[in-house]
């Protein structure tokens, strides 16, 4: 058990170093863009004394470095700093639109998750028959799509055609548990059936390589049942790659949905990133990048404990 | 976020007023003021049917971004110009006929040489946040945009302000460098939004107008949600109970949020779908011919486009006609490479349209002493949606004439920064402009900031600054009529293309029968225009 | 086992795919015999119908649709196609590496990886490309290298289960150097999952590309691609307009055929005998 806790301990240290190591790449690379946020925010309207007055009140005029630390001197303070665009306080702009984000990725894993690993597990099961080759065939399909054209096709069928759902998922900051169901099936629906196929794959594809071994031949020679000898030995072993698997599309149903968030109009953080990198507004960048560096961190540092703690023989490695 | 497209300044209303002679009409103004004890021009503000109280109205539009605010020297698009103009008023208001008529001014007068301007104001208003308006709020708000710390994007159009002071508490004194007999159509620019002065600044953050909305919520790039002011001054207004604005910058799902009826209008249709949108019963197209234009800029000082020939020659190759049927399917007008949209009141009828013409592009090349010519064009959809459409027409138009035209997509990010008036030949728009005055003074004045293509002709220099002063109508019309012509074929600009703004509203609601010929969605003021039907 | 009287005896479903792959192929490398027309050449007015000189109409710029179909194959197959091949010998062999050498090299990796899969992949795409300037050179290169993270990780993570098994250990023993370690031990053995994967990535470059188009960053017109061939259009399918389906499809029908194609190579190489 200790050596559990002293690999948490170990991944969440390298953790918070991985986080500033990307707040650090961010900074940088939004400061290499071409143009900052005086000449973005006023665009083909810019003249050299607006944007010299804009860059002189935003405290652009000071050196980068300067700029950094005072950055991350407010954060260790626990002030995320406002938008440079319209001067709210980071907080604010960002804490609604988080929910809204974490709430979506929620229904999506919620739906997506068991269903991948039981379809994935089923196809494993009656691998090559034609049930395998139809789920096989569909998931492909699925995935074969941009998600904005699944969404669009989506929207056709039950928002314009059927009229169940809404076209556009605005969320009104007073909407009850119900509209916000209703109004997120869409977005979810596209969600699941994106991420639902590399699960699904994954999870076949490791059981399959897995019946291979000789410990499974083992069991299936002592007559052991193919249901079981799938859940109770062919699983835990396959676990590593799943888990890594789920945890990436997790990690995906985060952050990487800003299409969706567009199509559906859902207010996520997507949308404000992209747009504050479209306006160079720095410290919003940073903020949002940091939320989705750290996401994905907790993500991936859980999937690999997790799969060392499935795998004896990573537990406890020799010498 | 290709929609940081945005020519804030000089993006006002487009339009053409039915001039009249400038003095007289303020002294009617003044006239009408007097004649109503409250100074109401209500023959203005009355509608043709009868409007139907009540309601919510839903507006579903493009150009909302995360990064907008309540300050109005920020507004930079469709989503708080519409939103706040209802929320706010200016001194002056143009009307669905084009004229500058009263709003928070009753009445206003100018020296002879309108270098001097004075506005009185409305008497007896309140600020949503329970504030009396006064003079000084009119003097703060003006001076939110001035002085060498703004950082607004109105700073230019108040270039000409020189100084504004408060002459008691109800009037205002505009002084300008020198004379401008446009400015009382100046100050309705919805930037130039009246806000409660505190503490001598304006305060902005208060979110509290005069007018006919208060904002009871405002999520920038989501959504703003306003309620009807019980005691709007101003009557024959604001029909709706509340309004709700949500940002949509998918063009599809605006679409689509529109014909599934979970909002009653739509910005910026894609121009793709107008004829299938139009087989819809329940929806109807608001076409707006503006002055909204696109251009090629070619720097004039540049070593291809030095000698005018070469830039004749370019212009002959476009085929205008192919590019508003494509780029634009026929929701726009054919330009004749001067800014001054067709229909303006200083048009130059006299002018002939220039037409596709390889041959006589193939003779002005000869003229140039070439026998072809490769050029490279840097496009970017940054200047409106299809530029490198256009732009790849233009390449497969131009061939015919010897001319190789050498496409490459720039990004839109950074493109009017690092690109535009940078680059020997590149794609630019103009959203609109107040006046023809303001127009050339912008974009093609040496000097200008904006001078996109670096030109400079003493001759329309010289005009320009005699026609801003000149009262008399007909010899200013003549010194326009000469400027257009200088521009067409003198200057750098391609002008092939006028754009209309194409929106589109469910049949829920409705509007007077006429809307304003100017700007989008009834010169912005769909929220305080339309009703519910 | 020669290696055609392998496919001989492959299940439909994967002769169905070979024969498509091998479809596209010829399809990407003859596309300028194939096409009728110019892949920017205007040839006639917008929105032509199909059939007549145009066989699948025209598009909103009166360009041929079946010319920029055939062109889009070779654009979009070529770039997706280098990319994932980058993304697996970048990604693939360092993860292997990684895993064998384990220690400091491992843990060196691991956290650059680490490190650039933190930041969300779109974000960084679109901060590179907005730096470098969008073009297909930067483009190939910038998902490669995204990519090549996420293959990292899987490989690391199937060689790890591989490489703390007793032959590894074995021929560790023997002091068989790290190439044969790589390509003799722990590769066949983590194939599988490899495999698998190698498909799955190739399509998610399309996906990837036609997501950066919608945000304006993809392959930039007027080259034919098929992602933003199906962007341009899509408004269209409300209407039940079908002509955005068709490059939809030629993605899908690549996509599905490699993945075949994968699934039968997956098959072969697991060892599974009796199915």
């Amino acid at each position: 058990m200790r050596s559990i806790f002293k690999l948490l301990g170990q991944r969440l240290a390298l953790g918070l170093l991985s986080l500033f190591a990307v707040s650090v790449i961010i900074f940088l690379a939004v400061g290499m863009l071409p143009g900052d946020i005086a000449q973005a925010m006023l665009g083909q309207s810019a003249t050299p004394e607006t944007v010299a007055a804009y860059r002189a009140q935003l405290g652009l005029d000071l050196p980068p470095l300067t700029r950094f630390g005072h950055w991350i001197w407010q954060l260790l303070h626990g002030d995320l700093g406002v938008s440079l665009a319209n001067q709210r306080p980071i907080a604010d702009l960002v804490s609604s639109r988080l929910g809204n984000t974490f709430s979506l990725a929620l229904l999506a894993a919620l739906v997506s998750v068991p269903l991948a690993l039981l379809l994935g597990m089923l196809a494993a099961l009656y691998r090559n028959s034609w049930f395998d080759r139809l789920l096989n065939t569909s998931a492909l399909s699925a995935v074969s799509f941009p998600e904005f054209f699944v969404a669009y096709i989506l929207i056709l069928v039950f928002a314009v055609k059927l009229n169940w759902f809404p076209s556009i998922s605005n969320l009104a900051p007073d909407a009850s548990l119900g509209t916000i169901l209703e109004r997120s099936i869409l977005p979810v629906a596209t969600l699941s059936l994106v991420v639902i196929a590399q699960m699904m794959r994954m999870t076949r594809a490791s059981l399959i390589n897995l019946l291979a071994s000789p410990y499974i031949e083992m069991a299936r020679l002592k007559g052991i049942s193919q249901s079981r000898i799938i859940f109770r030995h062919a699983l835990p072993n396959a676990l590593a790659p799943i888990v890594n698997v789920v945890a990436l599309n997790l990690a995906y149903l985060v952050v990487g949905v800003v299409v969706v968030e567009v199509v559906f109009v859902y207010p996520g953080l997507g949308q404000l990133l992209v747009d504050s990198v479209a306006k160079r507004d720095i410290p919003v960048v940073q903020a949002c990048s940091l939320i989705f560096a750290a996401t994905y961190i907790l993500l991936n540092t859980s999937a690999d404990v997790l799969s060392i703690a499935s795998n004896p023989r990573l537990m406890h490695p020799k010498g | 976020m290709s929609d940081n497209k945005n020519k804030i300044t000089q993006a006002n209303h487009e339009f053409s007023f039915p001039r009249r002679d400038f003095l007289k009409y303020s002294a009617a103004a003044a006239a009408v003021a007097g004649a109503f004890s409250m100074g109401l021009p209500l023959g203005a503000f009355a509608a043709e049917a009868t409007p139907k109280p009540g309601g919510v109205l839903r507006l579903g539009l493009a150009g909302g971004s995360t990064t907008d605010s309540k300050d109005p020297g920020s507004w930079a698009d469709t989503f708080t110009f519409v939103g706040f103009s209802a929320v706010y008023n200016t001194l002056t208001e143009i009307a669905v006929d084009g004229t500058a008529i009263p709003e928070l001014a009753e009445s206003w007068s100018s020296t002879p040489d309108a270098r001097i301007w004075t506005f009185k104001i409305r008497q007896g208003v309140t600020f949503h946040n329970g504030k009396t308006l006064t003079a000084d709020d009119v003097v703060a708000s003006i001076q939110h945009h001035l002085g060498e710390k703004s950082t607004s994007a109105a700073k230019t159009v108040l270039g000409d302000v020189a100084k504004v002071s408060a002459n008691g508490s109800d009037s205002v004194v505009f002084e300008l460098h020198s004379g401008n007999a446009d400015f009382s159509y100046v100050v309705a620019d919805y930037h130039l939004a009246i806000m409660p002065s505190k503490d001598g600044a304006a305060d902005w953050q208060a979110g509290a107008g005069t007018g006919g909305y208060r904002l009871k919520d405002f999520e920038p790039g989501v959504r703003m949600t306003l309620e009807r002011s019980p005691d709007y001054w101003k009557p024959g207004r604001a029909h709706f109970a509340s309004a709700e604005l949500i940002a949509i910058s998918d063009g599809a799902a605006r679409v689509n949020a529109l014909v599934t009826g979970q909002v009653d209008v739509i910005n910026k249709v894609d121009l793709k779908t107008v004829a299938l949108l139009k087989r819809n019963p329940n929806l109807v197209i608001e076409e707006t011919k503006g002055a909204q234009h696109y251009t090629f800029p070619m720097l004039t000082d540049s070593q291809v486009f030095l000698n005018n020939d070469v830039r004749l020659a370019m212009k002959h190759a476009i085929n205008r006609e192919t590019l508003l049927a494509s780029v634009l399917h026929g929701y726009g007008l054919v330009g004749n490479d001067h800014p001054i949209q067709p229909g303006s009141r200083f048009i130059n009828t006299a002018l002939e349209q220039r037409t596709y013409d390889p041959d006589k592009s193939r003779f002005y090349l000869k003229k140039a002493g070439l026998d072809s010519l490769k050029v490279r064009l840097q496009a970017s959809d940054a200047a409106y949606t299809g530029a490198v459409d256009a732009s790849v027409l233009f390449k497969e138009q131009a061939r015919a004439a010897g001319i190789d035209i050498d496409v490459v997509r720039e990004p839109a990010d950074g493109f009017f920064s690092n690109v535009w008036m940078k680059q020997p030949f590149t794609t630019s728009f103009w959203y609109s402009s107040l006046t023809a005055d303001r127009m050339f003074s912008i974009g093609y004045a040496k000097g200008a900031a904006w001078n996109e293509t670096h030109w400079d002709n003493a001759r329309f220099n010289q005009l320009l600054n005699a026609a801003r002063g000149e009262m008399n109508d007909p010899l200013r019309r003549e010194m326009y009529n000469e400027m257009q012509a200088l521009c067409r074929d003198e200057g750098g600009a391609i002008v092939p293309l006028f754009a209309s703004s194409v929106a589109a509203r469910s049949n829920k609601v409705v509007h007077g029968g006429q809307t304003a010929p100017y700007g989008e969605l009834d010169g912005l003021r769909v929220i305080e225009r339309w009703w519910q039907a | 086992m020669s290696l055609l009287k392998q496919v001989w005896r492959a299940p439909l479903s994967a002769k169905f795919g070979l024969l498509m792959i091998l479809l596209y192929v010829l399809v990407a490398v003859f596309a300028p015999v194939l096409a009728p027309f110019g892949e920017t050449q205007v040839v006639g007015g917008g929105f032509e119908p199909w059939g007549g000189q145009y066989l699948l109409g025209t598009d909103n710029l009166g360009r041929d649709m079946f010319s920029r179909l055939v062109y889009g194959a070779r654009n979009t197959l070529g770039i997706a196609f280098l990319t994932t091949v980058l993304a697996f010998l970048l990604g693939g062999l360092s993860g292997l590496i990684a895993a064998i050498k384990g220690g400091w090299v491992d843990q060196g990796l691991s956290r650059v990886v680490d490190i650039l899969m933190a930041i969300p992949q779109l974000i960084f795409a679109l901060l590179i490309l907005s730096v470098v300037g969008t073009n297909a050179t930067s483009l190939v290169l910038v998902i490669a290298l995204l990519d090549a993270t996420r293959v990292f990780r899987l490989s690391r993570a199937v060689a790890m289960n591989v490489v703390v098994q007793d032959f590894v250990e074995a021929a560790r023993l023997r002091g068989e150097g790290l190439w044969w370690l790589v390509t003799r031990e722990v590769l066949p053995n983590a194939a599988a999952p490899l495999i698998a994967e190698f498909g799955l990535r190739f399509c998610f470059v399309f996906l990837f590309i036609s997501a950066l188009s919608f945000l304006g960053l993809g392959i930039q017109p007027p080259t034919a691609d098929w992602g933003s061939m199906v962007r341009d259009n899509a408004v269209l399918i409300t209407f039940g307009d079908i002509s955005p389906l068709l490059p939809a499809l030629a993605v899908a029908l690549i996509t599905v055929s490699v993945n075949f194609v994968v699934d039968w190579m997956l098959h072969k190489s697991s060892g599974l005998k009796e199915c």
